[in-house]
């Protein structure tokens, strides 16, 4: 097919000049989506197809658009918090660690070490849980399922361990400025352990019914490839990016949290197909595993929010007693927090990619512009590129393998 | 704004020596390029940024992606600030990334007030800056001139107005089956 149909790439990366030899080209445009149980949320798709090899794709996006960002500038910090856990839902921590990160900046307040560790930990747990929704998804689009369903009975397991520590399942709004909400419940480092080394086994049995699966291949090796410097050319992040053979984890290039006194690996594959992707995010799970297994030993013990009683409100106990922490409480309960006049960007390596936030502050208790650098939407912008040439049922597998959530696409 | 502090945070446990001295070369290159025009480089909370003038946004980028001593081969991210009533009103953010020199650097235009604010497309020089001046035209009403397909992205294309802006109301929008 490919080789009847010559395509020329614009540089915007939207454009396709086709040249056939036989002229009597009848193109048919196609929309897929946003009712589409393989677009992993409301993506819509328009395809123009010559027979079943795609000639163009371009995504329409904003069917999730809820005005996250507008919120958030019409909130206080502190009450925005809970609009960072909406949009990539799948990875709520990332979010709300990369929010309190960039707040944490501006008010330059020291998070307790314990909760530091506790942080590496919970997100890591869920680049796992995010992954595995990944992975579960993205092989029931072609049509395995009993993957979906192994995926999901371990996700659910995470799940658990996030609803007992802190209240929900998904929107858990738990990393706070200064540092966690609460105290992990007894006996949940234990449950978290018990569950984290039975993983491996888990691992194993999706790669035995994937990774050399011969129709899994065959739907993967030499689909949607794009070079590492096209990939950047688009921005892409993540083990979309790795999987086209460039290093770059912000995890290990611009260490946060503890990840520079963790002993992982960051795959890397020079592919850059859908199977290079896949690989790469299946070793992040067994990284990811071994990181959650060092944190756990490692944890130390110690306060998990700051002191600081200009960020942080005092506990219960000291109301009754203190006079000061009245006050506090009164003040922050009332006025919330002013961050100094400035602007700050911090990003962290979510399961997706570089997860940033540009925070401007005037110095007034709400944040003056709070911009999201969402990783699936400089991801999906490629999608074009990555389709053109291909059938129209691989168009499946590529969206599947570069892991979008419409939720912090729209945002 | 402008806090004159030096660029190494207390965080940035990333190499600090190399991205001092990216932020060095990137306002030498700029002041290079453009020796008539003037550069203002600050730096604040360990992020360093240069403003041009938006005339000069693409030759900018250009200019910092070609520079092997700077080689921001990444534009993460743009976005746009509406600092209303500020005169200018606006800026528009360029966040670059170096992965050679594992640095950040930070180039903002300011954009006047008016009925049209315009401001060069840098998609020619980073195809992934298309989307994110589509955001920008669509949620803040900044248009970008030879851009290659400036529609609405994330609003339906009949919307009226530019919800991101500081003087656009917060709700009253009515709601669909509301009766």
């Amino acid at each position: 097919m490919i080789t009847e149909t010559r395509i020329v790439e614009g540089v915007d990366g939207r454009s396709a000049i086709v040249e056939r030899p036989d002229a009597h080209a009848d193109l048919m445009t196609v929309n897929m989506g946003p009712q589409h149980p393989s677009t992993h949320g409301v993506l819509r798709v328009i395809l123009t197809l010559d027979g079943e090899t795609v000639v163009d794709a371009v995504p329409e996006i904003g069917y999730l658009h809820t005005g996250i960002e507008k919120t958030i500038q019409c909130k206080r910090y502190e009450a925005a918090l809970t609009c960072t856990d909406r949009m990539d839902y799948l990875s709520p921590l990332a979010n709300n660690l990369v929010y309190c990160l960039a707040v944490e900046d501006l008010l330059g307040v020291d998070v307790p070490v314990r909760a530091t560790w506790l942080r590496t930990l919970l997100v890591e747990l869920t680049r796992i849980a995010s992954h595995l929704v990944w992975l579960g998804t993205h092989a029931l689009d072609l049509g395995a399922m009993t993957v979906f369903l192994y995926c999901f009975r371990e996700r659910e397991l995470i799940l658990d361990l996030f609803e007992e520590l802190t209240g929900q399942r998904m929107m858990t709004s738990y990393i706070r400025f200064g540092g966690l909400e609460q105290e992990a419940p007894d006996g949940w480092l234990d449950r978290v352990r018990k569950v984290n080394d039975s993983f491996p086994s888990h691992v194993d049995e999706y790669e035995r019914l994937l990774t050399r699966n011969g129709i899994w291949k065959e739907r993967l090796q030499g689909v949607g490839v794009i070079s590492g410097e096209e990939a950047l050319h688009y921005g892409m992040t993540g083990p979309s990016l790795r999987g086209s053979g460039v290093d770059w984890d912000l995890r290990k290039k611009q260490p946060y949290l503890v990840y520079d006194q963790l002993d992982f690996r960051v795959p890397v594959y020079p592919q850059g197909d859908c199977y290079a992707r896949y690989i790469c995010r299946i070793e992040e799970l067994r990284e990811s595993q071994r990181l959650v297994q060092q944190c756990l030993k490692l944890l130390p013990s110690g306060p998990i929010r700051s002191d600081d009683r200009k960020v942080v409100p005092p506990p219960k106990e000291e109301l009754a007693s203190s006079m000061e922490a009245v006050i506090h409480h009164f003040k922050l309960l009332t006025e919330g927090l002013h961050p100094p006049v400035g602007e700050v960007y911090r990003a962290v390596e979510s399961p997706r990619g570089e997860l940033g936030v540009f925070l401007v502050s005037d110095g007034s208790n709400k944040p003056r512009r709070c911009h999201v650098r969402a990783p699936s939407f400089a991801n999906l912008q490629a999608l074009p590129r990555l389709c053109r040439g291909h059938l129209v049922a691989d168009v499946v597998a590529i969206i599947g393998s570069i892991d979008i959530v419409l939720g912090e696409i729209d945002r | 704004m402008q806090n004159a502090t030096p660029a190494a945070g207390p965080d940035q446990s990333g190499a600090p020596t190399a991205s001092l001295s990216l932020v060095e070369a990137a306002v030498v290159c700029l002041r290079a390029a453009f020796p008539t025009s003037e550069i203002r480089a600050a730096s604040a909370f360990g992020d360093s940024w240069a403003v041009v003038p938006g005339n000069l946004i693409v030759d900018a980028c250009r200019a910092l992606r070609d520079d092997p001593a700077t080689a921001c081969n990444m534009l993460v991210d743009v976005t746009a600030v509406d600092l209303l009533p500020r005169a200018p009103r606006w800026e528009v953010v360029y966040n670059l990334l170096s992965l050679a020199h594992n640095a950040r650097f930070r180039l903002k235009v300011e954009v006047e007030d008016g009925p049209e604010p315009l401001v060069p497309s840098v998609s020619s020089v980073y195809a992934g800056a298309n989307w994110y001046e589509r955001e920008i035209f669509d949620l803040m009403g900044i248009r970008f001139s030879d851009h290659p397909d400036l529609r609405r992205i994330l609003l339906p294309e009949d919307w009226q107005g530019y919800p991101l802006r500081y003087d656009h109301p917060l709700g009253g929008e009515e709601v669909g089956f509301t009766s």
